[in-house]
C-alpha cells in the first residue's frame, strides 16, 4: 500500500529532471526549428491571411469531425435484442469501432469481423464471411447478426446478398436466422449514413415477409427512433416522457442497455435492445417519430413508403422549445393530452433558465458536431440568448446548411452566425483565433483548438473520451435541457472565476 | 420491368449490337428503355444520343465532389426512340477502380428512382467479368438475363466461356441470373454460325441470333446513329428487329454450363479456328526455310 502514495501521474512524472533532460538531449537529433521560427509560425497561424489560405485548402482534411459508416452500422446493430454486429472486411477496422465506443462509453462492445486479408482482397471475401458466420454463432450464440462492410469489401465489390444466400445454402446458418445486411462504404458519407443503412436493413429484414409485411394487426403504439444517439441518458429521458404521458411505444434501436451494462461480476455479450418480435409488429403502429433526420433519411423514407404510416422527423429535442414540439408531436399522433406533471417539469426548467439568464445572454459560441446534434444545439443556444457564431459541420450537406441557416435567421441571436459544411477542426481553429468566441460546444476532438484559443469547451456530442459519464445524463427532453443548461452555465461561471481579479472573485454567482 | 445485360469481349461490337437492337425494341415494339453504360470508355449510348459522349455519373460526381449531391437530370439524356441513357464512366486506364465506379453509379440510379416506369433496363458491360464491380449488374435484383455477344474468333469465344462461368456463380438462386443466349456478331469466319451454335449447345444455351456483317452498320456508326435511325428500311435493320423480337419473346433462360479449356480448344481445332501446335510449328519452320 505504501507504493500508492508515491505513484506519479503523467503530468508530474515527465516534469522530473531526468525526463526533462532526456527530452533536451533528444532534440539534437531532431533538427528542431528555432524557437523564433516556431513563434513566428504560431503568430502567422493566428492571422486572417492564414485563415484565407486555410479555407482555400483542397487537398487535405485536418481533423475532420466525423467517423466512418460501419461505426454507425455497429451502433445500429447494438440497438436490437441479442444482436451481434458483424463487419465484413478487415480486422483493424473493427478493432477501431470497438475501441472508439469503449473509450466513449467505458463499456465493452461486442462486434466481430470476417478478418479479410490479402487473399480475401484478391479472391473475394465469401469464405471469410461464411466461416465467420459459423464461428460467431458457435461462440456468441446471437439471435441476430447485423452485417455491414468495410471499405476493402466495398472496393472489391463483394456481393453480400449472394454470400449470405450461399451461407444459408451451405447450412452454416439456419434459413430463418435473421441476417440483415447493409453496404457501408466509408468513402461515402459518415457514421450517420452507416447507421441509417443498417437501421433500414434491420427494419426491412425483420418486418417483411415475401415482399409484404409479416404482421398486420393494428396497434395503438407509436415507434420512436433516436438515430445516431450516443447518450444512454437520452433513452431514459424519452422513456420517462412517454411513460409520463402514458403512451404505448416501441423504441426501434435501443442500444442504451448494451452500452450501460451493470458490473455484477458476470459479463454477458448482450443486454437489452429492441425485441426482434417488436420490430415485426412495428409496421402496424400509429406512426413513427424520428428524433434525428440526417442520420435516418433512408430509414424514414422506408417507413413512410413500406409501412405506410405517418412519419415525423425532427431534430433532437434539445432545449425547451424543441421538447415542447416533440411532446406536441406525440400528443398529435396519439391523441393523448400532455399531463400536468410534465407541464410542471417544464416550468421548473423555465425557472432554471431564468436563474442563469444573466450569465448566458449574448455569449458567443462556436459549435461543431453531427448535423442533427447541431440543429438541436443551435435551437438551445437561441432560446437562452446565446449567439452561435461559428458552426462547423464536417458531415453536413447543402440541405443541412439551408436548414441551419433558416433556424439561425429566425432569431436575432443568430444574425452573426455562419454555417460551414464540409469543413474540419483545423478550419474551426482559424475561426476561433481570428473571430474569437467565449466558448465552444462539441466533442473531445475540439479540445486542441479550444485550448489554443484559450476558451473553455463544453463537451456535448460524440466522441467524448476525456470526461466520464456524460453520456449517462440526457441532453434531450426537459431533463436534458436542464442538464445542458447546468453544464453550460457552470463552465461559464468557472471561466468567470478563473479570470476574476480578487475583488471580483465573488462567493455568489 | 426486365433488366438485361450485354457482355462480351472488348471490341466485339457489344455496344453497337445492343444499341441497334434496343433501338428496334423501342421504335418497333414500343418498349420504354433505359441504357446503363458500364464501360469506363463511356461509348455505350453514342448511337442513341447521336453525340460523341455524354456526361458520365462519375465525371459529374467528381466535379461536384460527392455523388450524393448529384441530380438525375445532370446525367440522364433522352435519345432516339425516347431511350433514356446514362453512362457510368470511370477512371483513366491504370488508375483508380472502374469496378467500384459501376457500383457507385448503379446505386445512385436506383436510389434516385431512375428505373421507375421502364420496360427494359439494359446494362452494357465492358469485356469480361473481371471483378466484383463488373459483376454488379448481375447481382440479386438486377439484370436477370445476360446476352453474350460473340463471334467465331478464338478470343471472343474464350471470353464468352469465361462470362458464362461468371454467370454460373450468380445463378444458383431460383430467381438468380440466367443466360439468355449468344448473339453472334459475324466476322465472316468459316462455318461461324455452326460453330457458335455448337458453343451455345455446350454452354446449355442458344444462339439467339446470327447478325450478318454489313457495312451499313459502320456507315450509320460513323454518323453516330443506329441503323434504325440511319436507314430504317435496310435489310440489316430487319436483322436487329428480329433479334429484338427474339429477346422480347425469349423464354429460354438457362443456367449456363461453362466448358473446360481443353474442351474449348478441341472445339476450336475441330472447326479449324486454331491449329494443332505441332502442325503450327511444322508450318512455321517450312515458311522460314523457304525464305
Amino acid at each position: 500500500m505504501d507504493n500508492s502514495t508515491n505513484l506519479k501521474d503523467h503530468n508530474t512524472l515527465f516534469q522530473e529532471e531526468r525526463y526533462v533532460k532526456q527530452a533536451e538531449n533528444k532534440q539534437q537529433f531532431e533538427m528542431p526549428c528555432s524557437s523564433e521560427e516556431i513563434e513566428k509560425m504560431e503568430a502567422y497561424l493566428k492571422t486572417d491571411d492564414y485563415k484565407a489560405v486555410n479555407f482555400n485548402r483542397e487537398a487535405a482534411a485536418i481533423n475532420p469531425n466525423k467517423a466512418c459508416q460501419p461505426l454507425g452500422a455497429v451502433l445500429a446493430g447494438l440497438g436490437f435484442e441479442g444482436t451481434l454486429p458483424y463487419v465484413h472486411g478487415s480486422q483493424g477496422c473493427v478493432a477501431y469501432f470497438r475501441s472508439h465506443f469503449a473509450r466513449h462509453f467505458k463499456e465493452p462492445v461486442p462486434a466481430v469481423s470476417s478478418s479479410m486479408t490479402e487473399d480475401g482482397a484478391v479472391f473475394g471475401g465469401m469464405r471469410n464471411l461464411i466461416e465467420g458466420l459459423e464461428n460467431c454463432q458457435a461462440l456468441y450464440k446471437p439471435k441476430m447478426i447485423a452485417i455491414s462492410t468495410t471499405c476493402m469489401a466495398e472496393v472489391i465489390g463483394d456481393d453480400l446478398g449472394a454470400f449470405i444466400e450461399n451461407a444459408k445454402k451451405e447450412k452454416v446458418v439456419a434459413s430463418d436466422f435473421p441476417l440483415p445486411y447493409a453496404n457501408t462504404p466509408s468513402f461515402v458519407g459518415s457514421h450517420n449514413e452507416g447507421y441509417d443503412n443498417m437501421m433500414r436493413a434491420i427494419l426491412s429484414h425483420l418486418s417483411e415477409k415475401d415482399n409484404g409485411l409479416s404482421y398486420k394487426e393494428p396497434s395503438e403504439a407509436i415507434n420512436i427512433i433516436l438515430g445516431y444517439d450516443t447518450y444512454t441518458g437520452n433513452f431514459a429521458e424519452i422513456k420517462h416522457i412517454l411513460n409520463t404521458m402514458n403512451v404505448a411505444y416501441t423504441i426501434l434501436g435501443d442500444h442504451s442497455e448494451n452500452l450501460n451494462s451493470p458490473a455484477t461480476g458476470q459479463y454477458k455479450y448482450f443486454y437489452g435492445g429492441t425485441k426482434l418480435v417488436a420490430v415485426q409488429q412495428s409496421p402496424s403502429a400509429k406512426g413513427t417519430i424520428l428524433l434525428q433526420k440526417y442520420s435516418t433519411r433512408k430509414t424514414a423514407k422506408y417507413i413512410e413508403e413500406k409501412w405506410e404510416q405517418p412519419v415525423v422527423t425532427t431534430c433532437p429535442p434539445i432545449g425547451i422549445k424543441a421538447t415542447d414540439q416533440f411532446v406536441e408531436q406525440i400528443s398529435d399522433l396519439t391523441g393523448v393530452e400532455v399531463p400536468q406533471s410534465l407541464i410542471a417539469e417544464r416550468g421548473q426548467v423555465v425557472d432554471a433558465y431564468t436563474d442563469s439568464q444573466a450569465y448566458l445572454h449574448g455569449k458567443r459560441v462556436a459549435l461543431s458536431g453531427d448535423p442533427d446534434l447541431l440543429l438541436g444545439l443551435i435551437s438551445f443556444c437561441l432560446e437562452v440568448g446565446m449567439e452561435p457564431v461559428h458552426i462547423v459541420c464536417t458531415n453536413g450537406n447543402k440541405n443541412f446548411q439551408v436548414e441551419a441557416e433558416e433556424l439561425l435567421q429566425s432569431s436575432p441571436y443568430g444574425a452573426e452566425s455562419t454555417v460551414y459544411v464540409g469543413k474540419d477542426l483545423w478550419h474551426l481553429r482559424s475561426l476561433l483565433l481570428t473571430e474569437p468566441v467565449d466558448f465552444a460546444i462539441g466533442n473531445t476532438n475540439m479540445k486542441y483548438a479550444t485550448k489554443d484559443a484559450g476558451i473553455p469547451l463544453v463537451r456535448i456530442g460524440f466522441p467524448i473520451f476525456d470526461r466520464h459519464h456524460m453520456h449517462r445524463y440526457p441532453i434531450i427532453g426537459y431533463q436534458g435541457a436542464l442538464n445542458v443548461l447546468t453544464t453550460v452555465v457552470n463552465t461559464i461561471l468557472q471561466a468567470l472565476d478563473e479570470h476574476a481579479p480578487d475583488y471580483s472573485f465573488d462567493a455568489v454567482r | 420491368m426486365r433488366q438485361i445485360a450485354f457482355y462480351g469481349k472488348g471490341g466485339i461490337g457489344k455496344s453497337t449490337t445492343s444499341q441497334n437492337t434496343l433501338a428496334q425494341l423501342a421504335t418497333k415494339m414500343g418498349q420504354k428503355i433505359m441504357i446503363v453504360g458500364c464501360d469506363p470508355k463511356a461509348d455505350s449510348t453514342r448511337l442513341i444520343l447521336n453525340q460523341k459522349s455524354q456526361n458520365t455519373v462519375l465525371e459529374e460526381a467528381a466535379k461536384i465532389g460527392t455523388v450524393e449531391d448529384l441530380d438525375l437530370e445532370d446525367v440522364l439524356a433522352k435519345g432516339f426512340g425516347s431511350i433514356e441513357c446514362v453512362e457510368s464512366g470511370g477512371p483513366e486506364p491504370g488508375v483508380g477502380c472502374a469496378g467500384r465506379g459501376i457500383i457507385t453509379s448503379i446505386n445512385f440510379l436506383e436510389e434516385e428512382g431512375a428505373y421507375d416506369g421502364k420496360d427494359f433496363i439494359s446494362y452494357d458491360v465492358l469485356g469480361d467479368v473481371v471483378c466484383g464491380g463488373f459483376a454488379m449488374p448481375i447481382r440479386e435484383n438486377k439484370a436477370k438475363e445476360i446476352y453474350i455477344v460473340v463471334s467465331g474468333e478464338m478470343m471472343a469465344m474464350y471470353a464468352a466461356n469465361n462470362i458464362a462461368r461468371g454467370i454460373l456463380k450468380y445463378s444458383s438462386n431460383e430467381d438468380g441470373v440466367r443466360l439468355g443466349g449468344l448473339i453472334c456478331n459475324s466476322r465472316n469466319t468459316d462455318r461461324e454460325a455452326e460453330l457458335i451454335s455448337e458453343l451455345a449447345r455446350r454452354l446449355n444455351t442458344q444462339m439467339i441470333h446470327f447478325v450478318p456483317r454489313n457495312n451499313i452498320v459502320q456507315h450509320a456508326e460513323l454518323r453516330r446513329m443506329t441503323v434504325a435511325q440511319y436507314d430504317p428500311e435496310h435489310a440489316q435493320a430487319k436483322e436487329y428487329e428480329m433479334l429484338a423480337q427474339k429477346i422480347l419473346d425469349n423464354d429460354k433462360l438457362t443456367v449456363p454450363t461453362p466448358i473446360e479449356m481443353d474442351e474449348l480448344e478441341d472445339l476450336l481445332l475441330e472447326y479449324g479456328v486454331i491449329e494443332d501446335d505441332t502442325e503450327k510449328i511444322k508450318k512455321l519452320n517450312m515458311e522460314e526455310a523457304t525464305k
